[in-house]
């Protein structure tokens, strides 16, 4: 009865609810965008961390997780097909994939097969040829400029920048110098069949692809591999699973503590720092949360004020007729929770609808990435996710209650013996 | 009298040393260094030996024949083990070519990759590729006597005199006898020690004196360095055109 009373006041004197209804939308929006686009950032890194750096699991020796940043053959792991078999039967919900790293040099012959040209490669051997979830998580057919996908052992795809810079073309047979897994030199032909674009200058620098049967003939890596990836059921990361397995493994797995290059797993959180990176981006969402508690919270406090001194007759009248002090309190309060979830509601619906065009048509700063070498798709899209329904809302609603709680004492500051001199 | 005949023998010791001591003081740090130089180059080169990889996993063992001549022109093929044979270095001047049987390709090697580990040694193409004398490319300074393998040695403190070396300074301990390096220590121009060789076995050959056993360690690198073995060596012989061409390294 009474909030019915309390909701027709604030629907019929907009000077009451108006000011603090738009405060607390803008605040509600922000944070709900905010919230979205942030989180649109995060999965997106942790995409394409997983899916070229990371897996939400990987296999290493102890030695080489040690030297990671070196991606040294030598510290590869020994006997991969038996530890991919003990993978596949412990872990049988993982969908586990062996990777390559090698370096080298990528010469481009002249027409007497002497030196015409050269650069810097840094290569990766996927399972491409028996694997075809592989290609599909690497998005390689969408990466495509031109050619075609690996078809057989002796073929590349050539990152775009290196192909431009050289003048490669589909059909080129490039000679690959480098080092085996045990130090000897490594040459190799390949046939270039495809240019691929990441999108990523970081992978587009100087990229090669192969197939890890025939680097496994080149690098002198039989049944070895330099790590091996495991990516959790739908290719969708969730920490604590990813911690639960690699402590399962570590732990039936004990030889790591003796033996250096037994193998040893990680999980996504525990590399290329984004066990920090993660933790990072919920304090910057807690902080956001605070903020605009704190920051609504001294606006409305402020309009609240100016409201009590708009109706400081009204309070007045309503103490002469012998309401109580606290009995106007509470309809204040009562009164703010209902602009508060109004301005909260709208702020909600105008986030989401913001994050539902940057999902569809996403954000793209390429032109700001050109030198930066993280791991992050160009085109940022946000995302919507339950936590969106309320992130915003609660601390709307909080925001407008504490700032209407502090203005409203000035209530209980009002005496009865003072009233009439004060309304006449 | 016979204090005096003492007397007399003891002048006479002391006289020899004397004359030996003299005679070692009154060389320079820089006829030293030729002295060494004189020892260790020679007009051509040919060369068989075997290098041990001591890695931090495994030891690899390959051996290899080599063709130098003078400091401009080097040539060497690997024998052994299957996966490397046939594969050929050439240097001729400032450039290094290198050629593999499974790809017939010759590559040329340039810039940083100079830089790289030969076949996953402890040795840089660099290392392999500079044959100049020490009085060539470097000024020396005696910096005092150590013992190496209980051999005395002077010790010589070098900085480079040319732009172009691997190497900005080196310290050298020369054995006092036989004039050849038993040790020696690589720096960067930031005084920071890249490499140290020892080196063992020391021969006659031919009138001079040549160290057959060479362990060099890069300090920045795991494992316990790379032993460089010579097997055969001939100084100069006469070696055919056609090995130091770029033709001759697809035969």
């Amino acid at each position: 009865m009474i909030t019915g009373f309390l909701w027709k006041g604030v629907v019929r004197d907009r000077g009451r609810s108006i000011m603090p209804f738009i405060v607390v939308t803008i605040g509600v929006f922000v944070v709900v965008f905010l919230d979205g686009f942030m989180g649109g950032m995060l999965s997106n890194m942790i995409d394409m961390t997983a899916r070229f750096d990371a897996g939400h699991l990987k296999v290493v020796t102890k030695a080489f997780e040690e030297n990671d940043m070196e991606k040294n053959n030598d510290l590869a792991i020994l006997e991969a097909d038996a530890l991919f078999d003990q993978l596949r039967t412990h872990y049988p919900q993982v969908s586990w994939s062996p990777r390559i790293y090698f370096g080298g040099l990528l010469d481009i012959p002249d027409a007497d097969g002497e030196t015409l040209a050269q650069g810097p490669v840094a290569g990766t051997a996927y399972d491409l040829l028996t694997n075809q979830v592989e290609s599909e998580r690497l998005h390689l057919a969408n990466s495509l400029v031109t050619g075609r996908l690996i078809g057989s052992g002796k073929e590349a795809l050539v990152s775009v920048d290196f192909a431009e810079r050289f003048e490669v073309s589909p059909g080129d047979t490039l000679t690959f110098f480098g080092s085996t897994m045990y130090g000897s030199m490594s040459f190799t032909n390949l046939t270039v069949v495809g240019i691929v674009r990441f999108g990523n200058a970081a992978l587009d620098r100087g990229a090669i692809i192969v197939d890890i049967s025939y680097a496994r003939q080149f690098l002198d890596m039989e049944n070895a591999t330099t790590e091996i990836f495991g990516f959790l059921p739908d290719d969708l990361y969730k920490q604590e699973e990813a911690e639960a397995i690699k402590r399962d493994f570590n732990t039936r797995f004990p030889a790591w503590e003796e033996d250096e290059y037994a193998p040893y797993m990680l999980q996504l959180a525990d590399q290329s720092g984004m066990g920090d990176m993660l933790a990072y981006m919920k304090s910057i969402t807690f902080i956001m949360v605070v903020m605009l508690v704190f920051a609504l919270s001294i606006v409305l406090w402020n309009t609240g004020i100016l409201g009590g001194i708009r109706r400081y007759n009204e309070f007045g009248i309503r103490l002469a007729m012998g309401e109580p002090q606290g009995h106007i309190y509470r309809t204040m309060l009562l009164e703010s929770l209902m602009i508060g979830a109004a301005g909260s509601v709208m702020g909600t619906i105008l986030g989401l609808l913001l994050a539902l065009y940057l999902r569809k048509y996403g954000l793209d700063y390429g032109s700001m990435m050109d030198n930066i070498s993280m791991l992050i798709d160009p085109v940022i899209r946000a995302e919507i996710t339950p936590r969106m329904f309320w992130v915003g809302f609660i601390p709307g609603v909080i925001s407008i209650l504490i700032g209407t709680a502090l203005a409203g004492m000035a209530v209980y500051r009002r005496k009865t013996a003072e009233l009439f001199r004060e309304l006449s | 009298m016979r204090i005096i005949k003492i007397k007399t023998n003891q002048i006479i010791v002391c006289l020899v040393f004397s004359v030996i001591t003299v005679q070692a003081f009154s060389q320079s740090p820089t006829q030293l260094l030729d002295a060494v130089d004189k020892n260790l180059s020679a007009d051509s080169r040919i060369v068989e030996s075997t290098m041990v990889v001591h890695g931090k996993r495994n030891n690899r063992t390959m051996t290899s024949k080599s063709y130098t001549e003078g400091t401009a022109k080097s040539f060497s093929e690997y024998l052994s083990p299957a996966r490397d044979k046939g594969t050929k270095m050439l240097k001729l001047e400032k450039e290094l070519w290198l050629y593999s049987p499974s790809t017939d390709r010759t590559i040329l090697i340039s810039g940083h990759m100079l830089r790289q580990s030969v076949m996953g040694s402890d040795l840089s193409y660099e290392d392999v590729m500079d044959d100049r004398k020490l009085t060539e490319t470097y000024n020396a300074e005696l910096s005092g006597e150590e013992e190496v393998d209980g051999r005395p040695c002077w010790v010589l403190s070098l900085k480079a005199k040319v732009d172009d070396v691997a190497y900005d300074a080196q310290k050298i301990w020369i054995d006092r006898e036989r004039l050849v390096p038993l040790r020696q220590e690589l720096y960067a121009k930031s005084g920071q020690m890249l490499k140290r060789i020892l080196l063992s076995d020391v021969r006659q050959i031919d009138g001079r004196w040549f160290p057959m056993q060479m362990n060099y360690k890069d300090v920045l690198k795991e494992g316990d360095g790379t032993d460089y073995i010579i097997t055969k060596i001939e100084f100069n012989k006469p070696i055919p055109a056609y090995i130091f061409s770029k033709a001759g390294l697809k035969q």
